[in-house]
């Protein structure tokens, strides 16, 4: 495989976007960024792969508009995929890997306040089955977290000290629209949102916007001191019926570990877990070992935009490579009812 | 890092009608794909990964239908990607499929696109006003309406251009058995006397509504040589270009993303002169006048020129460069799928598999796909032979 490493990161979170239905007017300043990090121009971006969703914004096609916020005059070689933008990541990554490219720029985007989102995600779910009762994402987040707690899986406290550590880590994240010194009592002393989930259990409702450069190594901006070079990139899913699978798993959490390569040596794990308790369900899943810094950033409980966080989960481990913080990282990203869809990308430093 | 050489092993595709209420939306994705693995001669065992494609949600009223389809489709325990790309989506979907193979990720992919256009109103569907952004009155034919005129007022093509593409489509779609509409008397002189639905396009003149889907299973040289395939469909290269629906000079009759798309296509798979070295195409024509338009924009002709050889009949399935002898999107338009029928049925071609309206010797074919406002372009060339770049 030819080597590629993540060389340029942008983001925006906030809690409701005061603007179109689909954010992409976020884009404009995040690209500004990438350009000044990179010391690159658009002529620079050999390929272009976004992350969006049209029943997030309400509209069919919703990613049209985006090609405007680029300025792709002259046109441009552009794919999007309907998932989270890490996936459109691996695509452009695959992209490279063809040679058609040495360098690309991944987006991702979404407006997740337009509507209520609990519910849009119930049209994620069986059509014939299971939509018509309107089984919304918290609920079926709750069945999970109850089914663990009954079984032993992990007790309150164990969930309680995910969103602790969340809150307190999202203190030095600006983006974070959830954050705050916070300890297990002050979570389990807040009254019950959806039992057993208190409203901290679960991850905000997050407008927002981000952006990733990577590049073929031999083909690094000049800027670039120290590339996060990605050394495992993989992905499964399961399959979606909620009563054939075993919540308390995630088998394609784990298939996309071992794709990647494993997860030995990681220092900083950044993980997509919408609920506090799939923290701990993907830990196991993914094999990280008890010391490893989970989420600096404060994860997807201090901050959750649809389309953009599993990408935004790699641009932060990435982060921790380029200011020497860690050597070795790795960013996950979710999609589906439960964790039912998987992704998980391992970064080093080069040597 | 070179490319690792892949082609087309497997082809399937559902017999596409107004409504096919006689399947789920799982049903009509395994009819495509059960026809593709047969044809490939391979198991749901045999696959690495699953590409899905389709057009907006909105038309089934399913957000991200590919997660509920896992099980059904073979992708559970297994990566899936999910591609949209507006109407180019169904050739978008096959290239990123490709990509797997090529990148040297896996060694056999399946590749599936669809559209169940019954489940709601596609028209509607593509009309929902947005605040700042021009409204697509009125569904497609609304929007391209303007586009036609601008060609004709350009070429100076005479009316019954369109209609001739119109008749040639669905007399070519007879001799397709999975063919939505099947009109034997059509005729030029019946499209010319059908009503005219946004002027100048005429209701014979204009796509379908289809429900169907269409799979792929893309191989890898070495999956190939396992295989017992002796005729696949080696794929010379691909591209995905695309550009804003709107700025200031922007050619929406001849866009320049697909000028640029053709251009770097023919430059990477070594072709000189499409006209002579490529042997029929199967080309994105949801409303007749598209075929003289893209026949221009692909550089099959010049410039105000690709009527002519629609008018001398060298598009036709005995013409020198025959165009959508599948009958093409005017006969069949299950949106999300209709681009990766174009690139299937053109992989059909030169393996010699394409039945009653097989071109004789097809060697090398061209798939192409376009969507949004004339602004996403993705397109293949397939040939009978290993790719030599």
């Amino acid at each position: 495989m030819r080597d590629v490493a993540v060389v340029g990161f942008a983001q925006r979170q906030t809690r409701a976007f005061d603007g179109s239905p689909n954010c992409v007017e976020l884009l404009v300043p995040i690209l500004h960024e990438l350009w000044e990090q990179t010391g690159w121009t658009k002529a620079d971006i050999g390929f272009w792969c976004s992350g969006s969703s049209d029943y997030l914004a309400g509209r069919s096609f919703s990613f049209v508009t985006a090609i405007d916020a680029l300025g792709a005059v002259p046109p441009i070689s552009e794919s999007h995929v309907e998932m989270d933008g890490a996936w459109a990541l691996y695509e452009a990554w695959l992209k490279i890997q063809t040679g058609e490219a040495d360098t690309a720029l991944v987006y991702g985007f979404g407006k997740s306040s337009a509507s209520t989102l609990r519910r849009t995600l119930a049209l994620q779910l069986d059509p014939y089955t299971l939509t018509p009762l309107w089984p919304d994402t918290v609920s079926i987040a709750g069945l999970q977290a109850r089914l663990g707690l009954e079984r032993g899986a992990w007790d309150e406290k164990a969930m309680a000290e995910v969103v602790a550590r969340s809150r307190s880590n999202a203190i030095g994240n600006e983006y974070a629209v959830r954050r705050g010194e916070t300890s297990i009592d002050d979570v389990l002393a807040q009254e019950m949102f959806a039992d057993p989930l208190r409203r901290w259990d679960c991850a905000p409702v997050t407008d927002g916007a981000a952006a990733v450069v990577i590049a073929a190594t031999d083909r690094l901006p000049a800027t670039c001191r120290r590339p996060a070079v990605i050394v495992g990139i993989a992905h499964s899913t399961d399959a979606a019926d909620l009563g054939l699978r075993d919540l308390l798993r995630s088998p394609s959490a784990a298939a996309a570990a071992s794709g990647a390569g494993g997860t030995e040596g990681v220092q900083v794990a950044e993980l997509h877990a919408p609920f506090s308790h799939q923290e701990l369900i993907l830990r196991r899943e993914l094999g990280l070992a008890p010391d490893i810094a989970i989420n600096p950033s404060g994860g997807a409980l201090a901050a959750n935009p649809m389309f953009s966080a599993g990408l935004i989960r790699i641009g932060e481990a990435a982060r921790r490579i380029w200011s020497d913080e860690a050597d070795r990282t790795l960013g996950h990203a979710t999609s589906g009812a439960a964790l039912q869809q998987n992704l998980v990308c391992v970064m080093e430093a080069s040597a | 890092m070179s490319k690792v050489p892949a082609a087309v092993i497997g082809v399937g595709q559902t017999h596409y009608r107004a409504k096919r209420e006689d399947v789920s939306i799982p049903g009509l994705l395994r009819e495509a794909i059960d026809r593709a693995l047969a044809d490939a001669e391979l198991t749901f065992d045999d696959i690495d990964a699953v590409v899905v494609g389709k057009a907006p949600d909105l038309f089934e009223g399913v957000m991200m239908p590919e997660l509920f389809l896992a099980d059904a489709i073979g992708a559970a325990g297994k990566p899936m990607l999910r591609v949209h790309t507006a109407g180019s989506v169904g050739g978008s979907t096959a290239i990123v499929a490709t990509s797997l193979v090529q990148a040297g990720v896996h060694q056999r992919v399946l590749t599936v696109a669809f559209e169940k256009q019954s489940e709601s109103n596609a028209m509607w569907a593509l009309s929902i006003p947005v605040p700042f952004t021009m409204p697509v009155h009125a569904g497609a034919g609304g929007y391209f309406a303007p586009h036609v005129r601008s060609y004709i007022r350009r070429s100076g093509a005479p009316t019954e251009v369109g209609a001739m593409v119109a008749a040639k489509d669905r007399q070519n779609a007879l001799r397709n058995p999975y063919a939505h509409l099947r009109n034997p008397d059509t005729t030029v002189e019946s499209v010319l006397a059908s009503q005219v639905l946004w002027d100048p396009v005429r209701y014979d003149e204009t796509c379908p509504s289809s429900d169907g889907a269409c799979a792929m299973v893309i191989a890898s040289e070495a999956a190939v040589a396992a295989s017992g395939i002796t005729n696949p469909a080696w794929i010379h290269g691909t591209v995905m270009r695309s550009e804003p629906l709107a700025y200031a000079e922007r050619d929406q009759a001849n866009p320049r993303a697909g000028r640029d798309a053709a251009a770097y296509l023919w430059r990477t798979t070594g072709i000189t002169d499409p006209r002579a070295e490529i042997d029929c195409a199967e080309i994105y024509v949801p409303f007749s006048w598209f075929e003289p338009m893209w026949l221009e924009n692909l550089g099959f002709a010049g410039e105000r020129e690709g009527w002519r050889l629609t008018e001398a009949g060298v598009t036709a399935l005995d013409g020198d460069l025959p165009v959508n002898m599948s009958g093409g999107v005017l006969s069949s338009n299950p949106i999300g799928a209709s681009g990766m029928i174009r690139f299937a049925e053109a992989a059909l071609q030169v393996m010699g598999e394409a039945g009653e309206h097989q071109v004789d010797g097809a060697r090398r074919a061209l798939g192409h796909a376009y969507g949004g406002g004339s602004q996403f372009f993705a397109m293949w060339v397939v040939g009978s032979a290993p790719p030599s770049n």
